[in-house]
């Protein structure tokens, strides 16, 4: 029996960071009271007209030059016509035949495997407003803060090969809207939202019959949701059935996906060009500035630590996870002047535990690239241990100081004084007759036993390396 | 005194406050007191709060006697119940609105309300402006004051008889496919459809967006100046409306006819067009000629694809704009209904008018999967085909002039049963809006049953001025503007 190829296709729903909405003035701002971020525009009152935000178009244009794609010099607003309550016009500002990006493509690292996933487009839009169902008796409240923010619908070609692979993709698409600053990210208030399209076949067969999954509000459903969808599919398939097109709705309690509305449900949206709109115009100016002020990309700057800093690509890629991080990262190696690779040590290891595990962004990490620096500093010219170096991190970010202070205050100044180091040796070699005797007989874990006693009689803060050395040469 | 107060003109009237020969509260009262005797019979004006006209009148007396005084401070006006107003209700002729007050002003009554004009009542209208005769209005039709058995055209039916009856010396209108001109027409007015982006539509409820345009209507083109002074200009609120200098569309009244290459369509001199209306149009045309314009014999091949052409687009346009009213948030509501699209069907199918359905209808239909090409996308290559034959005689002529509308008006209920014959009415007013270029109406004389005949004249893009200045110079030799409907007398 031949194997299953899984397809996904993502579309991300990334809310522009902008002040004011898609086509109106009103706050964009979250938790608001029900309807105070409402205009007249976003409830759709006769007479009104939309007016499209400058900085959201802008935000897609960034998008597109950051993933490589091209630039609609004119797109169009289009008008998706359905009913529902909390769509307040009663049809919502896309665009449909020219969105404002077309092509581009994001990189993601599987492995020790780059690949590049093409996107098909990414167009503006709005966002509706919010049906609230409890608390009504029954009856349905509508919240309209949310109708008319601005939208970048960014859609994936149906290339990525399962759930692992799209889960990559959604965290390096996640990490670069961040990373130009057009989507704060934010999942739990659903600034960034993805919806996986999901089919399954035998390799070189063509596309299979997709399902869209919604309610993907974070990376881990997402991934355990394509898991199910492709087994239910395959297994389906595998008993001589047929996979219906339609959408369904991911249960994270359940941990299943459950049909929502199927193809023959699908309603006819009517597209066509907003009368109230002309076509949507970038400049050459406009173009150019936004080209010039963009940050050096993700993908630029891991192969750049890869080069520079000669990182393995695994910590160049930790490090590029974000803005924050890589900037965190030049600030401690500039500040440091130590080995890069030691400050991609800490930074990959005890720093980003720590804020891990206290979930801390790293932008409001307890410790500064510049109090780090000081304690590799101390590392690196033998001044602490990298155990020691340990125990004083962690004061430092429990607050209790910088290195140099701790170190001092705590007494952990690693002992580098050979004549000192050798008076103790000899006190242990004096004191342990018959490790000496079991080293001389060739068991070399008397040695072993040996270095822990000096340690011991150090309390630590003898150089392991010094000790060593020292040791060998007594017994020998 | 008040009749002559009654038939005067804005500049007259203007001139009377700024002399304070009459105050604005006088003014106001004697066109209410017309309004009260006269709007039951003609069914003009849908809402009227004499209370908060006077008070504003007041307030614009006490302004002026402080040295403060707009454009035109003082002067009465009447609006088409399609602009939103925080004072009124606007109810655009639905039933779906009928109870509905807007929180805001349009743009327009916000212009007009600096500029020192008083309210006078909103006035009646096809339903969302969906009509050529003011039958479809939920609030019965208004009457034409020449011949009260007779429409006053439509949809800008209840501002037309307003002038005309003298009920208000003039008042705002909307012209998406002939609304303002047609009715100028047949009651003897005068109305001017700007170019599409001279005037902000932010507050008037929408038709068909990409052809809706606000105008004034008034007993003469220099009144129809002054208020487009008023009226036009870049609003930002409006994405349509196009950024450019302000006109003064009173300071070029006096256009030199000598010379002027006014172009004559065939096609519209041709077959189906009444004797009465043909005879005075042309006897307009030999005026011109005696003032020295130059007469341009030109085609315009598409133009008699204007009418089907509009019927795919204006209704595809008006099914996604009347979407919003689905009884959520404001308006009609249906009592009772068993869930979330019964709901939706009730509301719409009390709420909206037979032409309103009708028109929703086609254009949901013609945006339709699989029509889509052959029926929206196809009407809007033929619509650029009729702004290229414009585009094409203007190489050749100054002005284009022909009749309005083919008939003068015609009875009540004489075309409600055939809606081709009654849209057939727009033939000549429909090509302008879909080229987004500015034409207006002037009465040129009236046919053997006594009822007025209206000119048409058609510009260049932002060519206004021109047309206004064209029909002031016919107005200084003509007094047809200035008759007065025997069913409305003094």
């Amino acid at each position: 029996m031949r194997a299953w190829e899984v397809i996904v296709g993502i579309e991300t729903h990334a809310q522009l960071a902008t002040r004011s909405k898609m086509f109106s003035g009103a706050s964009t701002a979250f938790g608001a009271a029900p309807n105070s971020n409402a205009s007249a525009v976003d409830i759709a009152l006769p007479g009104v007209l939309p007016v499209p935000n400058r900085a959201a178009v802008e935000h897609a244009v960034r998008f597109g030059l950051a993933v490589n794609g091209a630039i609609n010099r004119r797109s169009v607003f289009a008008r998706k016509n359905y009913f529902y309550p909390d769509l307040p016009k009663g049809y919502q500002i896309s665009q449909y035949e020219l969105p404002i990006v077309q092509g581009g493509e994001i990189t993601i690292v599987m492995g020790d495997e780059e690949r590049m996933i093409r996107l098909t487009r990414a167009h503006l839009e709005e966002d509706a407003g919010k049906s609230l169902h409890q608390d009504f008796h029954g009856m349905t409240g509508i919240d309209f803060n949310r109708a008319g923010t601005p939208l970048l619908e960014i859609v994936s070609e149906p290339e990525l090969r399962g759930a692992r692979e799209a889960v990559a993709y959604a965290r390096a698409l996640h990490a670069l809207v961040t990373w130009i600053g057009i989507c704060d990210g934010n999942m739990q208030e659903g600034s960034f939202r993805c919806d996986a399209n999901v089919s399954v076949r035998r390799p070189g067969e063509a596309l299979g019959i997709r399902c869209e999954i919604k309610n993907l509000n974070s990376f881990r459903f997402m991934e355990r949701a394509i898991d199910y969808e492709a087994r239910r599919q395959i297994e389906l398939l595998e008993e001589g059935g047929k996979v219906a097109q339609e959408t369904r709705l991911y249960d994270p309690e359940r941990d299943e996906t459950r049909s929502m509305r199927t193809k023959e449900d699908a309603q006819d949206y009517r597209y066509f060009p907003d009368p109230d709109l002309l076509p949507l115009e970038v400049s050459a100016s406009l173009l150019s500035g936004i080209l010039e002020a963009l940050p050096e990309l993700p993908g630029t700057r891991r192969e750049r630590f890869m080069r520079e800093y000669r990182l393995p690509a695994y910590d160049a890629g930790v490090l590029t996870a974000s803005r924050a991080a890589a900037d965190y990262f030049e600030a401690l190696v500039k500040a440091s002047a130590v080995d890069a690779k030691l400050c991609a040590n800490w930074q990959a290891g005890e720093l980003n535990a720590a804020l891990n595990r206290d979930a801390i962004e790293m932008r409001d990490s307890r410790i500064e690239p510049g109090s780090l620096a000081v304690l590799l500093k101390r590392i690196a010219d033998g001044s602490v241990s990298n155990k020691m170096a340990k125990e004083v991190f962690d004061a430092m970010w429990a607050g209790e100081g910088g290195a140099d202070e701790i170190i001092e205050r705590r007494g952990l100044r690693q002992m580098s004084d050979g004549a000192e180091i050798e008076k103790i040796v000899g006190e242990v070699l004096a004191a342990n007759a018959k490790q000496v005797q079991d080293y001389r007989a060739g068991k070399e874990k008397a040695f072993h036993s040996l270095v822990g006693q000096v340690m011991k009689a150090t309390r630590g803060k003898a150089n392991p390396a010094q000790v060593h050395e020292i040791l060998k040469s007594k017994l020998a | 005194m008040i009749n002559a107060v009654i038939n005067a003109t804005l500049t007259e009237l203007s001139g009377a406050l700024a002399a304070k020969q009459i105050s604005s509260v006088e003014l106001t009262k004697s066109y209410l007191e017309r309004i009260r005797r006269l709007n039951g019979p003609l069914n003009a004006f849908i809402s009227v709060d004499e209370d908060y006209s006077l008070a504003r009148a007041r307030l614009v007396d006490a302004a002026r006697r402080k040295g403060e005084a707009g454009p035109l401070a003082g002067i009465p006006l009447a609006y088409k119940d399609i602009f939103c107003t925080r004072e009124l209700r606007t109810t655009c002729g639905s039933r779906m609105l009928a109870e509905y007050k807007s929180p805001y002003d349009a743009h327009v009554v916000e212009q007009f309300e600096r500029a020192g004009a008083v309210a006078l009542g909103k006035c009646n209208m096809d339903e969302f402006a969906m009509g050529s005769s003011n039958e479809s209005s939920y609030f019965g039709p208004a009457r034409n004051p020449w011949d009260r058995r007779r429409v006053p055209g439509g949809s800008s039916g209840g501002s037309a008889a307003a002038v005309a009856a003298r009920m208000a010396p003039a008042a705002t209108g909307t012209d998406t496919g002939g609304s303002i001109r047609q009715p100028a027409a047949m009651t003897g007015v005068c109305g001017l459809k700007p170019t599409y982006g001279a005037v902000s539509r932010y507050g008037i409820v929408a038709f068909a967006s990409s052809l809706d345009q606000a105008g004034p209507m008034a007993k003469s083109a220099a009144d129809l100046a002054l208020m487009m002074n008023v009226m036009a200009g870049f609003d930002p609120r409006d994405s349509t409306s196009v950024e450019r200098p302000k006109e003064d569309y009173s300071g070029s009244l006096n256009l030199e006819l000598s010379g002027l290459r006014i172009g004559l369509p065939k096609e519209y001199f041709g077959e189906g067009i009444e004797p009465g209306v043909l005879q005075a149009v042309e006897e307009a045309v030999r005026w011109f000629a005696s003032q020295g314009a130059k007469t341009v014999p030109i085609e315009l091949p598409n133009a008699r694809l204007g009418v089907p052409v509009y019927y795919v687009i204006a209704p595809a346009e008006a099914s996604s704009n009347l979407s919003r009213f689905d009884g959520v948030r404001y308006g009609h509501r249906a009592k009772e209904y068993a869930d979330l699209a019964d709901m939706y069907a009730r509301t719409r199918a009390e709420g909206f008018g037979t032409e309103v359905k009708q028109r929703i209808l086609v254009g949901t239909y013609v945006l339709s999967h699989g029509y889509y090409d052959a029926y929206y996308l196809q009407a809007q290559k033929v619509r650029r085909l009729i702004a290229a034959d414009f585009a094409a005689a203007f190489e050749r002529c100054d002005l284009i002039l022909g009749p309005t509308a083919p008939s003068t008006a015609f009875e009540i209920g004489a075309n409600t049963g055939d809606p081709v014959k009654m849209y057939l009415n727009d033939i000549f007013t429909i090509p302008a809006p879909l080229a987004g270029l500015p034409a207006l109406s002037v009465p040129c004389g009236f046919d053997a049953a006594g009822l007025p005949v209206g000119l048409q004249l058609t510009g260049k893009h932002f060519c206004e001025a021109a047309l206004l200045g064209a029909a002031h110079r016919y107005q200084q030799a003509t007094d047809w503007h200035l008759r007065v409907p025997k069913e409305a007398p003094l």
